[in-house]
């Protein structure tokens, strides 16, 4: 009975933030509370037993996607205050055309087949070989490698978009994030202090998500956030995108990933299959490279295309 | 099981509200905004399918769970991608609104 009262109340919850958050005047206003939405979205992705997808949630769909949005609603903040010119009658269409799309979806859940279709027993037989004992873990690592590969090539072809939108003058500077350099704030203090003890958390987050729910992903997103506010704090330098070392982190993670696929043609003959009794080390290997490749590459995504030569 | 029916409604809710503001927002950050929540009801509902397939001792089927964490992941890339684009229109133009009974010849 609690439960459910709990339940109702997320359930209300995160239709009032969420429908606020699209009508929200403000921009910045609107980003905030989307952002407040997703951490609301991953408490119900608890209430449905998926604690990965609820860490991923809170780390890149709240966290990661409303930093970005935050600085992009900072800087067209001056197109913010447009009067919305449209009819009357095309935000009655709009309302009503939305409805009857939200209540086909909803009456969809009456028409589901009554015997639930599942792959959580066929996932369990064969993990113990993994010696993973995450069953999310394990589909994203063995049954569905070749989503995981393409998603990282994904992240990579993302900043590849990004850094490709610099101005040719500004190719092989620096990202155009913006600093906050005051010697006695807050932030500065927490660029200080806070980065050890999130950097700890990170190794531990993606240690564990062999075994509980964590992994390399929000591993990474940890890490990519103490090294953005170190950035912004400027206590360390935002990189060049020039800089050697920096593409070695970059291309680290997906480099690993392809060439210990490739040792599958060698030792069990398939792209992507892992030897007998090696599979938890090599996945811990390609993990850890991984983990640092994600957090650079989020970083950067979220410090924007390069900017000028000089600055920074 | 009625946690299941309530967070599907749920999720079609945001669906909803996600294609109503897709539609009458005409700044691309709202929209952007728009396509996330969109893209988070839809997440929502494979969330639903997964809790319906909790067996073998699971709470969910671990299938759609590691295909949504792949999902927010692509969603991420993609907002990323908009993002620059929208600020490099924004730097280019002077603004970056769609509404175009405003547009100066």
């Amino acid at each position: 009975m609690m439960e459910t009262g709990f339940d109702v109340v997320l359930a209300l919850m995160l239709l009032g933030v969420g429908g606020w958050s699209i009508i929200a005047r403000n921009m910045m206003t609107a980003v905030i509370i989307f952002i407040a939405y997703g951490l609301l979205l991953s408490l119900a992705w608890v209430r449905l037993h998926a604690v990965d997808v609820s860490l991923t949630e809170a780390a890149i769909g709240s966290g990661a996607t409303g930093l970005l949005m935050v600085i992009a609603a900072h800087k067209v903040a001056g197109d913010s205050q447009r009067v919305v010119r449209l009819s009357r009658g095309f935000h009655v269409l709009a309302a009503v055309f939305a409805t009857l799309v939200a209540i086909g979806i909803a009456s969809l859940a009456f028409v589901l087949p009554g015997a639930p279709v599942s792959l959580a027993a066929p996932v369990l037989e064969r993990l113990p070989e993994s010696g993973l004992g995450n069953p999310v873990a394990g589909v994203l690592f063995v049954y569905r490698s070749f989503d995981t590969l393409l998603e990282k090539v994904v992240l990579l072809l993302a900043l590849i978009g990004v850094w490709a939108l610099a101005r040719d003058q500004d190719w092989g500077g620096v990202p155009g994030l913006r600093l906050f350099q005051h010697p006695h704030s807050v932030l500065m203090l927490l660029a200080r202090t806070l980065p050890p003890i999130g950097f700890v958390f990170a190794i531990y987050m993606t240690w564990a998500g062999a075994d509980v729910p964590g992994g390399a992903f929000q591993g990474g997103t940890v890490l990519a956030a103490m090294w953005i506010l170190v950035m912004v704090a400027g206590v360390r330098r935002v990189p060049r995108v020039s800089s050697p070392l920096l593409r070695l982190a970059i291309v680290a993670g997906p480099l690993v990933f392809l060439a210990i696929g490739f040792l599958g043609f060698v030792a069990p003959g398939v792209f992507l299959a892992y030897p007998d009794g090696l599979a938890k080390p090599l996945i811990v290997v390609m993990e850890v490279a991984l983990t640092l490749s994600i957090a650079v590459i989020l970083g950067l995504l979220i410090a924007g295309p390069p900017r000028a030569k000089d600055s920074a | 099981m009625s946690a299941v029916l309530l967070f599907w409604l749920a999720g079609s809710g945001l669906i909803g509200l996600a294609v109503y503001g897709l539609i009458v927002n005409p700044h691309p950050l709202c929209k952007l905004l728009a396509l996330n929540l969109l893209g988070s009801g839809v997440f929502l509902l494979f969330g639903v399918i997964a809790r319906r397939g909790a067996a073998a001792g699971l709470g969910g089927d671990p299938v759609p769970q590691a295909l949504v964490i792949t999902g927010i992941v692509v969603a991420f890339s993609a907002t990323a991608i908009a993002v620059a684009l929208l600020l490099a229109l924004h730097a280019e133009a002077g603004e970056a609104s769609l509404d175009q009974e405003d547009e100066e010849p």
